[in-house]
């Protein structure tokens, strides 16, 4: 091989090497921009969490870890977020249960309506909150059923089934008949190929829309406000503290769900990224 | 979990099934005996059939009529969890979620044994993958996942192993390779293999029996040999390698031979390798058999005159020949490179000729194009 070598390096018009620049880091400019957006209020609320505040909320006064050693502090905060979690809790619960149920019935098999059951499960993700409030609430009261925890748990399990069986059913269209039919041909009956194989694969699923669930019911304030009666949850807490100022606490309890939610949310990539490798 | 293991085993039977979807008929009026121990392909193109016969014997679809009998047992109806036949899926089906080791223990504990280990190892060496136990099923190369779709099924020891296009996904090479390994462990394990295929070398490789399948039913069945040396029928002589088939007419018999008349030249061939149900046929010569010569050198056999070289392909191993006959056919014939005598060239007058035992008679009305249209490389079935 013969390599020469030539006199001189040919160089790159400046110009050039600005664009070029440009052009590599355009996209990360654009995501830090993004990012910033996203994330200034939720820093904001976190950062306030720490104000050493008194009585209103809305100016810097000092810093403290106050509010963090004491979250129940404010009065009301700490019954009002154990209303959200029980809420939240039971309408995950029954939602995840009838929504997968549902999901497998449509994901699965044919039936008579079984085209018009896809369509009404979406009704109420279009359906505005507001309407669907006052209406729950007109026929809790048709019914003699006075506003309060149980219809509140109700309002919550219906709305939020939707949002389950769209992500549990996405889960099943992805699943390969063929692995349940392995299982079938290796002697599992239809109970054991429902527990060993279809189950476990469609469990990250489950689970999502299960998470889903929790966030959708913990922080739901129009629907609520219809039908909770004298019950008070977090988010109507928030709500009507923010006239007389909302206690820092507010900020460190919101600022906890936040972080809470992220860990999730990094476990979650974490178990992915393990299968991933695995695959 | 129903006792499925060892109670039933035999030769398998499918009695005039049919399958009907609607209006289609994926099998039609289909018998078939499978004989225990043996390796049987299903051999046929995209939707003949064979795939949707093979899912009849796992349970994982019924047949609108028939019955299905292992050994002296009417499986027809039984689920496929209740039958002693596991299945190769074409793309393996392997569970994601588990392990290599306990996709492998999957059917061995359903049926409730519990002590596992053991066997799944034995069928873990039998394959060469026992440093793969504790992997899951991505992790592994298709070849490797292919290994391990046979290890699942025949750590069961079922009565019947079924194996649904099993080398479909694998390159070239390494389906070579597994095609030896499957014929290997088949006569190890000593079970009998139903295999259903396009791939009609990868069934001559492999199978004891082919059935060729056609249109929902079964054209020929035979030794790979008796197919390929004798086809019944155009199609058959046709998916199963190249045949020239020249139309003809029987005019006679000499001792155990026919004499046919092939557009004005005679020739002969046995009387037992005639298909024909009268005196029209197609003569069948498989394009090896010929011998191509010049005109005015001494030949054997049955001669063909006045033919014209069209084409030369030089293979390597053989010379591959185009020859207009004077009736207007193009006939192919295929010369081993083994006699040091130069090929001939495009536009050589040559005279063709033949050993007379290699005819083999179909029968007039057939379509002479059956088996020629399909694309047998698609290996999406039904």
């Amino acid at each position: 091989m013969n390599k020469q070598k030539d006199a001189t390096i040919p160089t790159i018009p400046f110009n050039a090497l600005v664009s070029r620049w440009f052009g590599r880091n355009l996209i990360r400019i654009y995501a830090v921009l993004g990012f910033t957006y996203l994330f200034i209020p939720v820093l904001y609320t976190f950062a306030f969490s720490f104000n050493d505040s008194g009585k209103s909320n809305l100016v810097w006064k000092g810093f403290t870890l106050d509010n963090w050693r004491n979250p129940c502090g404010a009065p009301e905060v700490c019954t009002a977020l154990g209303n959200s979690i029980k809420i939240g809790l039971l309408a995950t619960i029954f939602s995840t249960i009838l929504g997968t149920m549902i999901a497998f019935a449509i994901g699965r098999y044919a039936f008579k309506g079984r085209s018009s059951s896809n369509l009404l499960i979406f009704l109420p993700m279009a359906t505005p909150e507001i309407v669907l409030g006052a209406s729950l609430l007109s026929l809790f009261l048709v019914f003699h059923i006075n506003p309060g925890f149980w219809p509140t748990v109700i309002a919550h399990v219906m709305f939020c089934i939707s949002f389950v069986v769209v992500t549990v059913k996405a889960r099943i269209a992805s699943l390969d008949p063929r692995l349940e039919q392995a299982a079938m041909d290796l002697y599992a009956n239809e109970f054991a190929t429902f527990r060993r194989v279809t189950l476990p694969l469609v469990a990250p699923g489950i689970a999502g829309a299960a998470l889903l669930a929790f966030s959708l019911s913990f922080d739901d304030f129009i629907i609520t406000n219809f039908n909770s009666g004298t019950l008070k949850t977090f988010p109507e807490f928030v709500y009507t503290s923010a006239a007389r100022g909302i206690p820092a606490q507010a900020n460190v309890i919101g600022s906890a769900m936040f972080i809470l939610a992220l860990f999730i949310v990094i476990a979650g990539q974490f178990v992915g990224r393990r299968v991933k490798v695995s695959k | 979990m129903a006792d499925v293991s060892s109670a039933t085993h035999g030769d398998l039977r499918l009695t005039r099934i049919t399958k009907s979807y609607g209006d289609f008929t994926a099998v039609n009026d289909l018998s078939l005996t499978i004989p225990e121990g043996s390796f049987f392909a299903l051999l046929g193109p995209s939707g003949c059939g064979k795939t949707t016969t093979l899912r009849m014997i796992a349970g994982l679809e019924e047949p609108t009529v028939g019955s299905i009998h292992l050994g002296t047992t009417d499986i027809t109806t039984k689920r496929p969890y209740q039958r002693p036949i596991n299945t190769v899926f074409q793309n393996y089906a392997l569970f994601p979620h588990l392990t290599i080791f306990e996709n492998i223990a999957f059917g061995l504990r359903r049926r409730g044994l519990k002590d596992v280990t053991a066997d799944v190892n034995k069928v873990l060496e039998l394959v060469e993958l026992p440093h793969l136990a504790q992997r899951k099923p991505t992790q592994l190369s298709g070849g490797q996942q292919q290994r391990i779709a046979l290890a699942r099924a025949i750590v069961n020891r079922p009565a019947l192993l079924l194996l649904d296009e099993p080398l479909g996904a694998l390159d070239l090479k390494l389906r070579r390779q597994m095609q030896i390994e499957l014929k290997w462990i088949q006569r190890e394990v000593g079970l009998t293999f139903v295999h259903v295929t396009h791939d009609q070398e990868e069934a001559m490789t492999m199978a004891d029996t082919i059935a060729v399948m056609n249109e929902g039913e079964i054209e020929q069945m035979g030794s790979p040999a008796d197919l390929y040396d004798n086809p019944g029928t155009a199609f058959v002589a046709n998916f199963l390698g190249q045949s020239n088939l020249i139309k003809g007419r029987i005019e006679g018999t000499d001792g155990d031979n026919l004499v046919v008349d092939l557009f004005g030249q005679k020739i002969s061939m046995p009387k037992n390798r005639s298909h024909a149900v009268d005196s029209s046929i197609y003569a069948g010569i498989r394009p090896e058999k010929f011998r191509i010569s010049l005109l005015g050198t001494p030949t054997r056999g049955n001669v063909l005159t006045g033919g014209r070289i069209e084409d030369v392909s030089y293979i390597g191993v053989s010379t591959q020949y185009q020859v207009t006959m004077p009736w207007g056919q193009e006939v192919m014939v295929f010369e081993q490179n083994d006699d040091g005598v130069p090929p001939f060239d495009k536009g050589d007058e040559v005279v063709i000729s033949w050993e007379p035992i290699f005819t083999f008679a179909l029968r007039g009305d057939d379509d002479v194009e059956a088996g020629l249209e399909v694309n047998p490389e698609d290996p999406d079935e039904e």
